[in-house]
C-alpha cells in the first residue's frame, strides 16, 4: 500500500516537475508547481512527517504559490517566445544533466543499503509537539533570527512596490 | 505487510526534482520560470532533508525544512517585488534583455 | 480491516447525501430569512412555502445551457470551479459530528478521518481554496472577472492570518490539534466551552469576522457584488459550473461554522450533562414547534395552511417522540446539539447579510491588516501570558 502511494505520488511530482521547466506560460509552470508540492506534501506524511506536510501546503502551495501566481496575473507578459535556441547547448546540455543525475543517483544507492526501508508510521517523531519542543528549546536562536529575516523581507517588499511620491 | 520503500527512492526521487531545477533555471530566459525552478530545487532538498531525518529518527531534520520553507517565503516575497519592479521599469521579462545597468 | 472500508464507504455516503442536501436547503433558509428581515415573503410558489425552490432551482440550474466561451483559456476554465468545490468538500471530511456510536454491533466515531494534526488539514485546504477563485478570474479573459478574482484572492489571503491566529489562542487552552480532543477537553457543563471557559471573547469575535471574509460573505463580498464587477469571478462561468462555485461558498460557510462550533462552543457536548435532564431539550423544541404548527394550521391565515400546517405539525411531533426512543438517542443527541450549534451560527451569517451594507475594498484590507491582524495577535500574546501564569 505504502510503496502503490509512493509510486503514484513520486510519477505526479517528476511529471509535474517536467512541466514546470517545459511549459511556454508561466501559469501552467505556476500550477504544475503547486502540483509537485501537494504530492511532496503526500511523501512527507508517508515519511512520517505531518506537520511540515501541513505546513508545505499551508505556507508554500497555499501562499507563495499563490504570491508567484499573482504577480504571473499582475504582469500578464504573456508566453516566452521560443527564440534564439542553440542546437549545440541542447545537444551538449540535456546529456550533462543526465550524467549529473546518473552521478547522483549512484552515489546516493552506494551509500545507502537497501535494507532501509520506509513505511507509514516508521517515525513517529514528526509531532507538532515534538517540532515545537525542538523549535523552542534547541533551535530557539535560528527561529528567531528567521523571524527577523521574514520582518526584513515583508520591510523590504513593501518598500519595493511602493508607488514613488513625485 | 506488502510493499515498503527502499530509502534510496527517496533521495534518487529528490535529486530528480533537483536536476530538474537546475535544469529549468539554466534553460529557461524567462525570469518568473528561473525562480519557480529555484523553488523547485529548494523542494528537492526539503524532501531529502526530512528522509534523512526518517533514517535518523531525529526531529532535527525536519526543522532543517521548517527554516527553509521560512527562507524561501521570505526570498519569494522580496524576489518577485524586485521583478515587478524590473517589469515595470525595463518591460520585459526575459533575462537576456536585461543586461545592462543603464536605463 | 474490511468492515473499516465498508463503514468509511457507508458513512462517506451518509455524510456526503446529507451534506448535499443541507447546501440546498441553507439556499433555501437564506432566501426566506433574508426576505422576513426585508419584510417580504420570499419564495412561497413552488411547494409549500417554497420548500421546492432548491429543487427548481438545480432543475434549472442542469438544464441551463452550460456556455463555454471561446476566448478562455480551457484547462484553467474547467478545472476552477472543480478546485473550489473539491477543496470545500474536502474539509467537511475531517469534522466530527458526535461520539463513538454503536451501529449494527459496530463502533464507529461520527468522523469520516480522524487526523490528529486536524485543525491544520482544515487551514491547509481552505488556502487551497484560494487557487480556485484566482484560476476562474484569471481564465475567463475578462477584466471584471480578473480583478473580481484577484480582489478576492488578496481578501481570502489577507484573512487567512487574523484566522489562523485566533484559531491558535484556543489551541493553547485545548493542548491539542485533533478536533476529536477538543471536543473531548470541552466536555461536561456549559461553562466548560472553550468560549467560557476560556475567556476566548475576543477569539471568537475575530474567527467570525475572518470567516466572514474567507467565504467572501456580506459584508466582505465586494469582489463577487452583482452593482460592483458584474458578477466577479464567476461572471463567465453558466449552468453546472455556476453551481460549483455556489455550493463550493455555501460549503466554505458550513466548513466554518462547523470549526467554531467545535473549538469555540463544545462541538457535540450539551450544555449540562444528561443525567440531569439535557435529553429532553430537543423532544420539547421539536414536541413546541408541532404544537405551533398545529395552532397555526387550525387557525389558517390562508386557504392552503389549513392543509400544509397540520402537516408539519405531525412531522414535527413524529420527531419529538424518535428523540424519546432510548437506543437511538446516543446517536441523536449529540447530533442534534451540533447540529443546533452549526444552525445558529449559520443564521448568524444569514442574519448579517440582509442587515449590514458592504465594505470597499480598502476598508476590507486596511481592516485585515491594521486593526483585526493586531488584535488576534495580541489576544494570542495575552491567552498565552494568562496560560503560562496559570500552570
Amino acid at each position: 500500500m505504502d510503496l502503490i502511494l509512493f509510486l503514484a505520488f513520486a510519477l505526479i511530482a517528476v511529471v509535474a516537475a517536467i512541466n514546470v521547466v517545459v511549459q511556454r506560460h508561466p501559469i501552467s509552470s505556476a500550477i504544475s508547481l503547486v502540483g509537485v508540492m501537494g504530492s511532496l506534501a503526500v511523501l512527507y506524511l508517508l515519511l512520517g512527517a505531518e506537520f511540515i506536510a501541513a505546513a508545505q501546503v499551508i505556507v508554500y502551495a497555499g501562499a507563495i504559490m499563490v504570491l508567484f501566481v499573482f504577480v504571473i496575473m499582475l504582469l500578464n507578459a504573456g508566453g516566452e517566445a521560443r527564440a534564439g535556441r542553440s542546437f549545440v547547448a541542447s545537444l551538449l546540455g540535456v546529456p550533462a544533466l543526465v550524467a549529473l543525475l546518473a552521478l547522483l543517483a549512484f552515489f546516493t544507492a552506494r551509500l545507502f543499503p537497501s535494507d532501509a526501508e520506509v513505511h507509514f508510521g516508521g517515525f513517529k517523531g514528526g509531532t507538532p509537539e515534538a517540532i515545537g519542543r525542538a523549535l523552542f528549546t534547541t533551535y530557539l536562536l535560528p527561529f528567531e533570527i528567521t523571524s527577523i529575516l521574514v520582518l526584513i523581507a515583508i520591510v523590504g517588499a513593501v518598500v519595493l512596490a511602493r508607488k514613488e511620491l513625485e | 505487510m506488502m510493499g515498503h520503500i527502499p530509502l534510496s527512492w527517496f533521495l534518487m526521487l529528490s535529486a530528480v526534482l533537483f536536476t530538474l531545477g537546475v535544469a529549468g533555471f539554466i534553460f529557461r530566459r524567462n525570469i518568473i520560470t528561473m525562480f519557480m525552478s529555484i523553488e523547485l530545487i529548494l523542494n528537492g532538498v526539503n524532501l531529502s532533508f526530512i528522509t534523512f531525518a526518517y533514517q535518523r529518527h531525529q526531529v532535527a531534520g525536519q526543522l532543517m525544512v521548517f527554516f527553509v520553507m521560512v527562507v524561501a517565503a521570505a526570498e519569494a516575497a522580496v524576489g518577485l517585488a524586485i521583478i515587478l519592479t524590473v517589469f515595470k521599469n525595463r518591460g520585459t521579462l526575459n533575462i537576456d534583455d536585461l543586461n545592462s545597468m543603464k536605463d | 480491516m474490511d468492515s473499516f472500508i465498508v463503514i468509511s464507504l457507508i458513512k462517506i455516503f451518509v455524510v456526503f447525501g446529507a451534506l448535499m442536501t443541507i447546501l440546498a436547503y441553507l439556499q433555501w433558509v437564506e432566501r426566506k430569512v433574508i426576505a422576513h428581515i426585508q419584510v417580504r415573503p420570499g419564495p412561497y410558489r413552488v411547494g409549500p412555502h417554497g420548500l421546492l425552490q432548491p429543487l427548481a432551482d438545480v432543475i434549472k440550474l442542469i438544464t441551463k445551457e452550460g456556455l463555454l466561451p471561446p476566448y478562455v483559456n480551457k484547462p484553467l476554465y474547467l478545472a476552477a470551479p472543480f478546485i473550489a468545490v473539491t477543496m470545500a468538500l474536502l474539509s467537511i471530511s475531517v469534522i466530527p459530528f458526535g461520539p463513538a456510536i454503536r451501529v449494527a454491533g459496530y463502533w464507529t466515531w461520527m468522523q469520516l478521518a480522524n487526523l490528529n494534526i486536524g485543525v491544520l488539514f482544515v487551514l491547509a485546504v481552505s488556502s487551497m481554496g484560494v487557487y480556485g477563485i484566482a484560476l476562474a478570474g484569471w481564465s475567463s479573459n475578462n477584466k471584471y472577472a480578473l480583478i473580481g478574482g484577484l480582489r478576492s484572492s488578496a481578501q481570502m489571503i489577507s484573512y487567512e492570518l487574523p484566522l489562523g491566529l485566533a484559531i491558535a489562542a484556543p489551541l493553547l487552552i485545548s493542548n491539542t490539534l485533533s478536533l476529536r480532543r477538543l471536543v473531548e477537553t470541552q466536555d461536561g457543563w456549559l461553562w466548560n466551552w472553550n468560549l467560557f471557559h476560556g475567556f476566548q471573547y475576543v477569539s471568537f469575535v475575530v474567527f467570525l469576522i475572518a470567516s466572514f471574509a474567507e467565504t467572501n460573505r456580506i459584508p466582505f463580498d465586494l469582489p463577487e457584488a452583482e452593482n460592483e464587477l458584474v458578477a466577479g469571478y464567476h461572471t463567465e462561468y453558466s449552468s453546472m459550473k455556476f453551481a460549483a462555485f455556489f455550493m463550493a461558498e455555501y460549503a466554505n460557510m458550513v466548513t466554518v461554522s462547523c470549526m467554531a462550533t467545535l473549538l469555540f462552543l463544545g462541538g457535540w457536548v450539551a450544555p449540562w450533562p444528561e443525567k440531569f435532564g439535557s435529553g429532553f431539550v430537543p423532544v420539547a423544541v421539536f414536541a413546541a414547534a408541532g404544537l405551533i404548527a398545529l395552532f397555526h394550521g387550525w387557525n389558517a391565515a390562508r386557504r392552503k395552511d389549513a392543509l400544509t400546517f397540520p402537516v408539519v405539525g405531525v412531522v414535527f411531533l413524529a420527531v419529538a417522540a424518535v428523540f424519546l426512543v432510548p437506543f437511538l438517542q446516543n446517536i441523536l443527541l449529540p447530533l442534534f446539539w451540533f447540529c443546533a450549534k452549526v444552525g445558529s451560527l449559520l443564521f448568524v451569517f444569514i442574519w448579517i447579510r440582509g442587515t449590514l451594507p458592504r465594505f470597499r475594498y480598502d476598508q476590507l484590507m486596511a481592516f485585515a491588516w491594521k486593526v483585526l491582524f493586531p488584535v488576534a495577535v495580541l489576544n494570542l500574546l495575552v491567552t498565552a501570558l494568562v496560560i503560562a501564569v496559570i500552570s
